[in-house]
């Protein structure tokens, strides 16, 4: 159900890259109701990933392409964060094994 | 090197980490549950973590802050939302003011982290959620990608010795 979700709203940020789309549109494309549909749209509309805009009756969903590279690179950095803390946990986890060029860094 | 995967699912700002450690899951868990292990490897050693209060109960807080190369203080907090010895662990995290108060304006972000025994060791899986790219921007900005350089330093360090 997650991965469900989660490939849909890759799709919609996908869609909406190319040319906007209004939610109704959106929801065509998808064996869900419209309202499954404008809910993935909030989600991603509170990530800051795709901006609506109303015209007339029909809301437009258009992904905002500096958003996206600004969530890669964050993401790109978070996963530096880990690895790092990895990297020390393993160090902790060595230590008290007696791993001597280690130690002498202490 | 001990990081098996990493997933990142940029539409749900979601990180997922899988790694494997030649220690059992209590030697694992007390990483997270001992907090004298825990400031030693939070924070990079240029913005060395300090654990403040430590309740690793449903409900109950970790709080501490990171001190930063100018002597500059970042206070932030941990609160449990699940605690499942020695298998898993969930618990929400934001900033805080300079006395450690939780400030409700900032955003917070959710990390679920699972211990399974694997091949003679512990597979840890983690996974951050974040519900918006300046969460991620500002947990970044806290000095933390100092990580970066320096565990590449520390190889560096290591392959020369």
């Amino acid at each position: 159900m997650h991965a469900l979700s989660d490939s849909t709203r890759r799709d919609i940020v996908r869609r909406c890259l190319v040319s906007e789309a209004s939610v109704s549109r959106l929801a065509e494309q998808y064996p869900m109701s419209f309202a499954a549909v404008q809910k993935h749209v909030a989600v991603l509309e509170q990530a800051g990933l795709v901006t609506k805009e109303r015209s007339g009756r029909e809301q437009l969903v258009r992904t905002d392409v500096e958003a996206v590279r600004r969530a890669r690179t964050a993401i790109d950095q978070l996963e530096a964060v880990w690895r790092a803390r990895v990297d020390r946990m393993t160090d902790l986890l060595n230590e008290p094994k007696g791993d001597t060029h280690e130690r002498e860094e202490r | 090197m001990s990081v098996k995967s990493v997933d990142k699912d940029l539409d749900a700002l979601t990180l997922t980490l899988v790694a494997e450690f030649s220690a059992t899951t209590e030697q694992v868990w007390e990483l997270w549950a001992n907090p004298r292990k825990l400031e030693q490897w939070w924070g990079p050693p240029t913005y060395p973590a300090t654990v403040v209060e430590h309740d690793l109960t449903p409900g109950g807080e970790v709080t501490y802050y990171m001190t930063g190369p100018e002597g500059d203080q970042h206070h932030a907090w941990w609160r449990f939302i699940a605690v499942n010895e020695p298998k898993s662990l969930e618990f929400v995290d934001g900033f805080a003011d300079a006395d450690g108060n939780p400030v409700d304006t900032m955003p917070t972000n959710t990390t679920t982290v699972t211990f399974s025994p694997y091949d003679g060791g512990t597979r840890m899986e983690l996974r951050s959620v974040f519900d918006t790219t300046e969460q991620m921007e500002k947990l970044i900005s806290m000095g933390m990608d100092e990580g970066l350089t320096l565990s590449v330093g520390q190889m560096d360090a290591l392959l020369a010795s």
